[in-house]
């Protein structure tokens, strides 16, 4: 991986004299170094892995939303004979560790497995089921939260105006549609970070399915803690500009009167 | 011109929540017109019996009769809240949104929207967020929102509870003229003085039972019953 | 520029489907970790014109992989284990290509004096005798295996260890040795996963040479009479030229910081 060249850049300002007192703080210095420098650069392996984290985690959310934010908003408005226990299992399913999941579509997705005949293991496909998997209850519970609230103020209404369910839960997930975004954008900040599941299903296969996080294992790995801490920074920085770019192209945070 | 939904009555209406009685036994009749005042201390009852009317309330016991089925009556009502659902919307799609409902397509419901916003005086709000609009134009925009969908019956439940002297004139105009257009009215109020100015008839509850339903003129004059009495004196019912 | 990404994320995304032929290879992570690796797949792209994709990880992980048919073929090392796996029938062979070395690695100071053993039995015995923290890898690794094989040699029972200097850390080298590396512990790493280790700290090599130390790597292609979807001419075509005198001039002259890594040893 061409990524290698650049550590040895920065670490060609490593001070061998240095106490090992220092020796961390020099770390995340040269781990600021290495994420400056592979942007700058334009590093080809860090766009190519930037980007597939990109696609990866956007089209999980994506599909993890559609389920799931009507569905929580379902559950919010439904009144049924296993809600309660279907909130409590959602609630748990959102501290799902990343690695069962993985674990999980793993042996649903193996050539040995029920899906195998798909030959999805090892790809991308395999990483965004796996990441869907872990969202959807995330997304949905937020979404349930969230629009459990609009529907006690909205109930009334809604009700005295004689709407029909799917009326209720288009009105409510269209004027909650902040509190839905941000619930999207809790899924991608998990999403964007998750390490666990999409290492077992994708495998990190350099050139197809090595994302940022899966680099940063790697690095780790070998020890190359500032390469490490750069690929580190560069996914903080890209969270924060997604999460930026999806406010200022909603106004939600301009016009936020509501 | 589908036929009335009214006459209405209630037969021994009870209205319970968690093992209390709320309401009733209640058995009142509200003719084809009028503009019915319910009135009595906090607590009577005033806001479960309109909203056992229109539907929003489950009974316990008891019919209410309506001239037409359902799926009519629950059309052709509206319902206006002491504190007003805003929508997070702008005013003029809070005004739509009963229409869009309907099925209406969103341009035409739009126009219309704003024509009722006109009426009620909020035209200059069309386009703000209902979020900011102030407690007096809340209430009309209420309105305007249940007037829009050309109810046959109108509740109100104590619309002007929290607005100053001029948003409750305006109220009041504006009820007026709705019910002069043939609309019937049953609201609930506190205040005396707006009941003496709009209504026709008067339901005076206590303790979740009708004490009376006398016309206007007599309740106020010559009111039957004692806590009705004591509650124009100005005393403290409890 | 637009274009040049939407391009980058469509081949990223789409690699799978529209490169000519590829095939995975599971690997271990020390073979990964050496960058021998890195000179080979070049070259193999080149003569076979064949995209050899490597899946990472321990040998436990990667037999695993191979009975179940997800990857074309494996590159381990833990021979007991890869005749087993040819024996249940999930590899019709293995193929021995080449043999690296394992080496003892402890704080600079060398508390337990292993420096100065003759053989790594007596080295592990000094470990053992001085309880002073070792770190084992504890996850069914091909070094796993080796370094359970070395302590049973030297009559020993790691599982009976207690857990006050015997660390069995469940995890891949470059983690176990950070864990070493933090404990100032001693720790069995293959020698090119330590060489390009970046994190070494008061860490040194200290033992090394025993021929008990040596770590032969076989290849084994997945069994496509079970597994009919498996890439099998392009396994059978990786091995032929990782036989070949080919392979043989590039394994023989990798050098890793001026040392020798792998020694070829196949029989064509």
């Amino acid at each position: 991986m061409s990524l290698s060249w650049v550590f040895s850049n920065a670490g060609s300002l490593n001070v061998e004299a240095l106490t090992p007192k220092t020796v961390t703080m020099n770390d995340i210095l040269q781990g600021l170094i290495s994420a400056f420098h592979l942007i700058v650069t334009l590093d080809p392996d860090l766009i190519e892995i930037s980007l597939r984290s990109l696609y990866v985690t956007t089209s999980a959310v994506a599909i993890a939303a559609v389920i799931g934010l009507p569905f929580g908003c379902w559950l919010a408005v439904r009144r049924f004979r296993f809600r309660r226990l279907t909130i409590a299992v959602l609630n748990a399913l959102m501290g799902l560790p990343p690695v069962v999941v993985g674990l999980i579509v793993y042996l649903l997705l193996s050539r040995s497995g029920p899906f195998g005949v798909f030959g999805l293991l090892f790809t991308p496909t395999a990483m965004i089921i796996a990441q869907v998997v872990i969202l959807t209850p995330l997304i949905a519970s937020i979404a349930h939260q969230a629009i459990r609230d609009l529907w006690a103020e909205y109930h009334d209404l809604l009700i005295s105006l004689n709407t029909t369910r799917g009326q209720r839960i288009r009105t409510l997930l269209w004027d909650g549609r902040r509190a839905l975004l941000t619930a999207a954008l809790a899924g991608f900040g998990r999403g964007i970070g998750e390490v666990g599941a999409i290492m077992i299903v994708g495998g990190n296969i350099d050139h197809v399915t090595r994302v940022l996080t899966t680099a940063i294992a790697l690095e780790t790995g070998k020890g190359e803690f500032a390469l490490a801490l750069g690929l580190g920074f560069v996914l903080i920085l890209l969270a924060i500009a997604v999460n930026l770019v999806i406010h200022s192209l909603s106004k939600t945070e301009v016009s936020g009167r509501w | 011109m589908v036929g009335s939904i009214l006459p209405l009555s209630l037969h021994q209406v009870e209205v319970r929540k968690r093992g209390k009685r709320l309401l009733g036994p209640v058995s009142v009749a509200f003719p084809s017109d009028g503009f019915t005042m319910v009135m009595g201390p906090n607590g009577a009852g005033k806001s479960t019996l309109l909203k056992t009317i229109h539907g929003l309330e489950r009974t316990a016991a008891g019919q209410i009769e309506w001239n037409a089925p359902q799926q009519v009556v629950r059309a052709r009502q509206a319902f206006v809240f002491q504190s007003p659902v805003i929508m997070r919307r702008t005013t003029r799609e809070n005004v739509a949104y009963p229409m869009i409902v309907r099925g209406m397509q969103k341009r035409a419901a739009s126009e219309l929207a704003q024509s009722w916003l006109e009426r009620v005086g909020l035209a200059d709000a069309a386009e703000r967020r209902a979020r900011v609009l102030s407690g007096g134009e809340r209430q009309k925009m209420a309105l305007a929102r249940a007037l829009i969908t050309d109810p046959e019956l109108l509740f109100l439940d104590e619309p002007c509870a929290n607005l100053d002297g001029s948003a409750t004139r305006e109220i009041e105009h504006l009820l007026q003229t709705a019910h002069t257009s043939g609309i019937r009215v049953i609201m609930a109020t506190h205040d005396i003085g707006q009941a003496r100015r709009l209504a026709t008839d008067v339901v005076f509850l206590h303790k979740g039972q009708v004490q009376e339903h006398t016309p206007a003129p007599e309740f106020f004059e010559n009111p039957q019953s004692g806590p009705a009495k004591a509650y124009l004196n100005g005393d403290i019912v409890e | 520029m637009k274009i040049a990404l939407m391009a980058a994320v469509l081949s990223a995304c789409m690699g799978v489907a529209c490169a000519a032929d590829e095939m995975k290879l599971a690997v271990t992570t020390s073979f990964h970790n050496s960058g021998l690796s890195d000179v080979l797949l070049p070259e193999i792209k080149k003569d076979l014109g064949l995209e050899v994709q490597l899946l990472v990880v321990g040998t436990g992980q990667a037999l695993r992989l191979g009975a179940a048919g997800d990857v074309d073929a494996i590159l381990v090392h833990s021979k007991q284990a890869e005749l087993d796996f040819v024996t249940q029938g999930n590899a019709p062979h293995r193929t021995e290509i080449m043999y690296n070395d394992f080496v003892l690695v402890g704080p600079s100071d060398d508390p337990a004096a292993v420096a100065n053993a003759k053989h790594i039995v007596e080295a592990l015995t000094a470990i053992k005798t001085a309880s002073h923290p070792f770190v084992s890898r504890g996850d069914e690794s091909g070094t796993h295996k080796k370094e359970r094989a070395l302590w049973h040699a030297a009559n020993e029972d790691p599982t009976t260890f207690p857990s006050d200097w015997y660390m069995a850390v469940g995890a891949g080298m470059g983690a176990s040795l950070n864990a070493a590396s933090g404990m100032s512990a001693y720790i069995l790493s293959d020698r090119a996963s330590w060489l390009k280790f970046g994190n070494k700290g008061d860490l040194a090599l200290l033992f090394a040479g025993d021929e008990a130390l040596f770590n032969q790597y076989a290849y084994l292609p997945i069994n496509a009479q079970t597994h009919p979807h498996v890439n099998d001419k392009a396994a059978h075509a990786l091995e032929n030229w990782l036989i070949s005198d080919r392979a043989k001039d590039l394994i023989n002259g990798y050098r890793l910081n001026g040392e020798v890594l792998f020694i070829f040893n196949a029989k064509p």
